[in-house]
């Protein structure tokens, strides 16, 4: 409704209901898994400003539906607010932002009901149950039968004994793996995680690792940032490295991201030491 | 999702995290009942002057009762970030907005509905007689209050001195509903009652004004 409403130096077409953006060159295959495929992703020259802080400066990407991307990089680097620009969270300062499900653009609406998200909060309520809260993010998508949805839900992350119980009684890594269970919970064709295995325990993280690994294979497309090496990098199909906002490695749809995984782990170990 | 259903939805768990936490309704009512205990005893009225003062004593209390509940309307939401959550949802933003207005009026109106017998009792007015009008205009002022505070609330939840900025932020705005709703309670209370249309129609238009308002900038509000 109210998108058209933006600076002229910003161009979000496809936050403008009035113009409804396309990819200029369709990416890839088209999706196959899920209920409406993976999203291709396209940043044109994004850039965001805190005050008188760059966070990301003039960024240009484009993620191919069923991409599993690691975004690497120091704290403070980008990650997160590329994370929060491809949610639809936040706005770039200056650029675009277009998404596309196979050749054909989709109206804002369509890309937040596809989008799910892990962030570094839990984006749980505490005063609410496991299963009050699925229930309660599965009307707000609008998903048919929300309270099967959300006990489908609690199953694989190992919280269905756990369904009734508030969540602030849990600890760090259920709460973590409850909000994983959100995120996945209307089956989304564009997953962004942002740090998604803090907090979870060598089982949890390499249920995650499996659960990204069956996700990418289905066609979702996968964003996410990560520290060091871990289980959740297995699935990994392409790895950007981010320093200062900007891009400084891109292994590329096609190229090996084990280099700059590895090349981030070994830099994060040495700091780590060194201090 | 439609708006109503969406807000209907937020609505609901605004509901149900309060009735079981029941941290802001129990807080907020013992804190009204000191205030207008405490006037009583201050000004110590007569019938006559109560129906005069006791008015603006009334709505001066339920102010402090929304500027008491409106603040954590939107600083629960920031414990685990659950505002990126609702905002990642498919919805119109507004409905996050009016969602949390819809309980936010219900839960003054409570505290109100809770206040007005000890009103009456300490401050020696009938209100039975006059109650019908009474909460008429206690609807159209509360609409008024939780409208406006659900949004300022929303606005100062992201700022740093979020505490002493949303009374600031919130006051000198709310003054033309404060005194409409006044004069208009100082009519239904006067001997014979008189339920001033010019002000019950300044009320609503600020209502339907700001609610208005809400909805076109909701979004831009809603933005980090």
């Amino acid at each position: 409704m109210r998108w058209s409403g933006v600076a002229q130096n910003n161009c979000y077409a496809i936050w403008s209901r009035a113009e409804p953006s396309r990819v200029s060159t369709p990416l890839a295959s088209s999706p196959k898994g899920g209920p409406g495929g993976g999203l291709q992703i396209q940043f044109s020259e994004v850039e965001k400003r805190y005050g008188m802080r760059l966070a990301l400066r003039g960024v240009s990407l484009a993620i191919a539906a069923g991409e599993c991307v690691a975004l690497v990089g120091h704290n403070g680097s980008g990650k997160t607010t590329l994370l929060k620009i491809a949610a639809q969270l936040t706005r770039p300062s200056r650029g675009r932002i277009a998404f596309d499900l196979g050749e054909n653009p989709i109206s804002l609406e369509e890309v937040k009901s596809r989008v799910g998200m892990v962030g570094h909060h839990t984006l749980l309520y505490e005063e609410l149950t496991a299963e009050e809260n699925l229930i309660f993010f599965a009307k707000l998508f609008g998903l048919e039968n929300p309270a099967e949805k959300a006990r489908q839900a609690l199953q694989p992350v190992g919280l269905a004994g756990r369904a009734t119980d508030l969540v602030r009684t849990f600890s760090r890594g259920m709460r973590q793996r409850l909000s994983i269970a959100r995120a996945l919970l209307a089956s989304p064709g564009l997953l962004l995680l942002d740090e998604a295995g803090t907090g979870l325990d060598p089982e949890g993280q390499h249920w995650l690792g499996a659960t990204i690994q069956r996700l990418r294979d289905s066609g979702c497309t996968i964003l996410m940032s990560t520290h060091g090496r871990n289980e959740t990098q297995g699935a990994v199909t392409r790895a950007i490295r981010l320093a200062g906002g900007k891009i400084t490695h891109d292994s590329g749809a096609t190229g090996n991201p084990r280099e700059i995984l590895v090349m981030a782990a070994v830099r994060e170990s040495g700091e780590e030491g060194a201090s | 999702m439609t708006l109503a259903r969406a807000s209907g939805v937020i609505l609901a768990k605004e509901l149900r995290t309060e009735f079981r936490s029941r941290e802001l309704l129990g807080t907020t009512v013992v804190f009204v009942l000191i205030v207008i205990v405490l006037f009583s005893f201050t000004f110590n009225p007569t019938s006559s002057e109560s129906r005069r003062f006791g008015p603006g004593l009334l709505w001066l209390a339920f102010l402090f009762a929304g500027s008491l509940m409106l603040q954590s309307s939107f600083l629960r939401e920031q414990t685990n970030d659950t505002l990126a959550a609702l905002r990642l949802a498919p919805i119109d933003p507004f409905s996050i907005l009016a969602g949390k207005m819809a309980a936010n009026f219900l839960f003054l109106l409570l505290v109100e509905v809770i206040l007005l017998p000890v009103f009456a009792v300490l401050y020696n007015v009938a209100i039975l007689p006059v109650l019908g009008q009474l909460l008429l205009v206690l609807a159209l002022g509360t609409i008024g209050l939780a409208a406006t505070g659900t949004v300022f609330s929303a606005v100062a939840a992201q700022a740093r001195l979020r505490e002493l900025l949303l009374p600031l932020l919130l006051l000198p705005v709310l003054a033309p509903v404060l005194i409409a709703s006044t004069e208009a309670t100082i009519g239904v209370l006067r001997d014979p009652p008189e339920l001033s249309m010019v002000w019950l129609t300044f009320l609503a238009c600020f209502d339907v004004v700001f609610l208005t308002a809400a909805w076109m900038v909701g979004e831009y509000l809603l933005e980090e």
